[in-house]
């Protein structure tokens, strides 16, 4: 039994000595180690650690309902942590909705070796130098990401996570898991203050820190950055457009937060209709939790409330298979929960956190070409007559959640392509933009022969995400007004 | 029960593994929050945090390491990791890194509250929430939902120069929004904002702001958008509401004037400023009605505080003046960096997370109008209120904001609802083309900042008025 799973079982233990019998609780036990170097202006200027155990427990007693959380684990701050939930459960409103606990079920993973889901063809276990990596391991692709990028101005960060974690209920459910994830991201700046600036950017997850290599990524950033000098401005309008896999992600995240979320489906929020064409024919998006060959970093092989975690199809083909649900929102629906519970799931809804958009089985060309085009993206450049290749997308907000119009601007590198040919930079552009209607059917014109797996920059989730080729954008402006 | 001793062996063992400075700050925080939907609570939560952060800086390398664990011998080793970190920075290091001066202050400060938050029975707290929901849908609305959040935090804060403070800050606010579902869109109305209104004050702020008495109005005015004309497209007047202005001096000035952007220090992920540091003191922001001040010692508003998490005293200054960029939010390195002799604007989110530059209350100075003055004074134009959507440029320059609600302006009256407003524009251009300000100033609250890089949500105060502006986009469409 892990420290983690001894914790949620000595929680269970004082709720049934507190609370009783009939009171049904479920506690989630992590501990979480995470080392990030930050650098800017070619230096590191920040480097912190940090270990965190954090308890968060669920109870439900006389029909309410009520949660907390606590950083303080020795006995008294348990035992606190329980007589305070449990005090305000009993002067809680009642709580109509509540969906009752996850019965005990094994995981759909093999002990030990997370990313071995019974669909991930892998078994790459958990990478212990990952967890125990130090500060030097990270300076160390800093430094290599500088020096690549060529004297160019750099910024960015590289990062270790290693999570351990467990479960308990009152119903008996008891699992408990690890995981491991590293990730960089780092941008190159050319040109100056009087001439403009223009970045490029490169970023890579993985799940051990060996994969990752500064040096590539550094000498990426910086082609792109050097190729982006001297930006021309375009009018707005509907432009033909190539998203690399950086701007892809942005695609994933928005439908997954707002699209693909149960409770927002169930609240008639989302644009999703399951057994519905609403994509092209070619967009294939999966959630997968525990790992696959395209996105080699699972998460924790459970959710918040105990649920087994396991591959899910959002998207088949360009139908819309499926939501994703906690228990509360699956209770709505008449649906089982999919394992997407968060401490934040009854508020914001259930969210898909490893959603991969499926690459085509086109091949990566390994041909010489612009270092600044990612070489899955070429194929698709050379069948644009006229139209933009864009990198990444910046301050992506949702103006109307149905439709998912969606506006924000690009940047670290957008280009005009004209009959296959990169002719020259643009500067960023403002796009209002519904993101169903950009992959609707008939809209995708090609997806790129490889995922790269992209780390969020926030948070904690993974996209694996190839190139697309799109009918259309919508540029509203550009950011130079 | 304090933590000076903790925080004060943390520092020894930084300084003993080599640094040259280093400071410990041990935090205890509780949170509360509870949501509703359509009549009922739809979660309660209660959280805990407790732990001590060590910043240590050896030779021009920063390191930080943090522990939820307050016993000395844990602060001692987190010193002692934190002095490690640093050394490990200096591999790849840059300029010489410098602290602006500061005396040693020995003080303690508490945020003004007269109802303590955490007092109030959580029954009643449910039964406000459940009660305007219920207004809200019986009203109209397809989908009603409240919450509030509650926040009380202690800190106790020690620097190998001297400093030893220990501060109790309360903060608290809550807001109900109706939904209407129309024909593939959805219309919200939300009070007193999107994501409510937010203080550093007591239950009293949720008392004052009334969330029943307004839940109505919220649905049906939700229910009247999808019916309402479309915003017109063009260049025209725009009148902005406080709750709006208060999200523009934030995206478009607040961040704009951090220090570190303007140093590049959040190049790669928040992104930087258009500000040149050679400008300060002579490039003109906006009109001269513009005047943004800096001040932490804002009363009631949710960038308030005694000390920032470097320990310097709260103080309020400037940062443009009669149009003039004047001031920048600093911490003691950044500003030693830039040749500044003030800093005062460095916090984190929590015990386990670096402080940084971050906004305290960053509001305009109220003008001499009211607003239905300047609507009276406006021959065509639009109204618009209560944020929806916003979005702005890495450097801070290209903004675009959705409203809510609009209104059209004619001959000087409000005249039809308009559905989804939206604006355009570029920072320094649309302030300078603001020609009239109300005097009716409320100080708006931020709790959802995000900065920083792992994640840190900061808590923001903006003081604002309504306001005119001439020559600007409207009614941006895909």
């Amino acid at each position: 039994m892990s420290a983690e799973l001894d914790v949620a079982a000595r929680v269970v233990e004082l709720i049934r000595e507190l609370a009783g019998r009939e009171a049904e609780a479920e506690v989630v036990v992590r501990n979480e180690a995470e080392a990030l170097t930050r650098f800017a202006n070619s230096a590191i200027h920040q480097n912190v650690a940090d270990v965190t155990t954090g308890v968060r427990l669920r109870l439900h007693t006389g029909g309410r309902t009520a949660g907390g959380s606590t950083t303080v684990t020795g006995p008294d701050g348990l035992r606190a942590l329980v007589e305070r939930t449990l005090a305000a459960a009993r002067v809680s409103p009642p709580d109509a909705s509540w969906a009752g606990l996850t019965r005990p079920a094994a995981l759909h993973v093999s002990a030990g070796h997370p990313g071995s889901g019974e669909h991930s063809g892998l078994s790459f276990g958990f990478d212990e130098a990952t967890a125990h990596a130090d500060p030097a391991d990270r300076a160390a692709r800093v430094r290599d990401f500088v020096d690549a990028a060529g004297g160019l101005e750099t910024a960015g960060y590289c990062r270790t996570v290693a999570v351990a974690a467990a479960f308990a209920n009152t119903a008996g459910q008891a699992v408990e898991g690890r995981t491991v994830e590293a990730a960089m991201d780092g941008i190159a700046r050319s040109g100056s203050a009087s001439a403009g600036f223009a970045d490029g950017v490169a970023r890579l997850a993985a799940s051990r820190l060996s994969g990752i290599d500064g040096a590539v990524l550094g000498a990426r950033a910086a082609a792109k950055a050097r190729a982006a000098g001297q930006p021309a401005e375009l009018p707005p309008g509907s432009y033909e457009v190539v998203l690399e896999p950086d701007a892809v992600k942005d695609l994933l995240e928005n439908l997954a937060t707002f699209g693909f979320n149960g409770k927002a489906w169930v609240q008639r929020q989302s644009f999703a209709e399951p057994g519905r064409a609403q994509f092209d024919p070619a967009v294939t998006i999966v959630d997968e939790p525990l790992g696959s060959r395209a996105e080699p970093a699972p998460g924790l092989p459970f959710d918040d409330e105990g649920t087994p975690r396991r591959s899910l199809v959002l998207v088949r083909d360009g139908v819309t298979r499926a939501v994703t649900h906690d228990r509360t929102s699956a209770a709505e629906a008449g649906a089982e929960s999919t394992g997407h519970a968060s401490p934040y799931s009854r508020s914001w809804g259930p969210q898909a956190t490893h959603l991969r958009l499926e690459a085509s089985d086109t091949a990566v060309s390994t041909a010489d070409g612009p270092a600044a085009i990612a070489a899955s993206a070429r194929p698709l450049v050379a069948r644009v007559a006229r139209g933009l290749l864009i990198t990444d997308f910046w301050y992506t907000r949702v103006l109307d959640p149905k439709s998912l119009v969606v506006t924000g601007l690009t940047r670290n590198g957008v280009w005009l392509i004209e009959n296959g040919e990169i002719v020259s930079a643009v500067g960023n552009v403002r796009f209002t933009q519904s993101y169903p209607q950009a992959l609707g059917p008939g809209r995708v014109h090609g997806i790129g022969g490889e995922s790269v797996l992209l780390p969020e920059s926030w948070g904690r989730a993974r996209y694996a995400a190839p190139a697309l080729h799109l009918a259309g954008w919508n540029v509203t402006g550009n950011a130079s007004g | 029960m304090t933590h000076f001793d903790e925080a004060g062996a943390a520092v020894q063992a930084a300084l003993d593994a080599g640094a040259r400075y280093a400071d410990a700050r041990v935090m205890v925080r509780r949170t509360e929050a509870m949501s509703a939907r359509d009549g009922a609570v739809e979660d309660v939560g209660f959280d805990e945090s407790a732990g001590i952060g060590v910043r240590a800086l050896v030779g021009s390398g920063w390191g930080f390491y943090a522990v939820p664990d307050l016993s000395e011998p844990a602060a001692r080793a987190a010193g002692r990791r934190a002095a490690e970190i640093a050394a490990a920075s200096a591999s790849v290091s840059g300029p010489p890194v410098g602290l602006v001066p500061a005396g040693a202050v020995v003080a303690s400060w508490a945020s003004d509250c007269v109802i303590d938050p955490l007092g109030v029975s959580l029954a009643d707290k449910g039964d406000l929430l459940v009660r305007a929901t219920t207004a809200a849908k019986e009203a109209g609305a397809d989908l009603a939902e409240a919450n509030y959040s509650v926040w009380d935090t202690r800190k106790w804060f020690v620097s190998s120069e001297g400093h030893r403070i220990d501060q109790h800050i309360r903060e608290c606010g809550a807001g109900v929004t109706a939904s209407a579902f129309g024909d593939g869109e959805i219309q919200r109305r939300s009070w007193p904002s999107w994501r409510g209104q937010f203080g550093t004050r007591g239950w009293e702020l949720v008392e004052e702001i009334d969330l029943v008495g307004n839940a109505p109005r919220m649905a049906e005015e939700a229910r009247a958008l999808l019916t309402a004309p479309l915003c017109p497209s063009g260049e025209t007047t725009l009148v902005l509401g406080g709750e709006q202005l208060a999200l523009q001096i934030h995206e478009s000035v607040g961040h704009a004037i951090e220090l570190d952007r303007i140093l590049g220090w959040e190049a790669a992920f928040a992104g930087t400023s258009w500000l040149d540091l050679s400008r300060l003191g002579s490039l003109r922001y906006g009109s001269e009605l513009m005047n943004i001040t800096i001040d932490p010692t804002f009363p009631g508003a949710l960038g308030s505080f005694g000390f920032d998490d470097e320990g310097t005293p709260a103080t309020k200054r400037h940062a443009v003046r009669d149009g003039i960029w004047v001031g920048v939010l600093a911490g003691r390195d950044s500003a030693s960096v830039a040749g500044l002799d003030y800093a005062g604007s460095v916090r984190s989110d929590g015990w386990s997370r670096l402080p940084m530059v971050r906004m305290t209350n960053v509001g305009l100075e109220p003008g001499p109008h009211t607003l239905d003055e300047i609507i009276a004074a406006t021959d065509d134009g639009v109204f618009m209120d209560v944020n929806r959507s916003w979005s702005i440029d890495d450097r801070r320059l290209n903004f675009q904001f959705g409203c809510e609600i609009g209104y059209e302006i004619k001959n000087g009256k409000r005249g039809r609802m308009l559905r989804n407003p939206t604006y355009t524009g570029i920072g320094p251009k649309f302030w300078q083309s603001m020609d009239m300000l109300s005097s009716e100033t409320i100080a708006w609250g931020t709790p959802n900042c995000g900065k920083g890089q792992p994640g840190q949500i900061g808590h923001t105060g903006h003081p604002a008025a309504p306001a005119r502006f001439t020559g600007v986009r409207v009614g941006v469409r895909g």
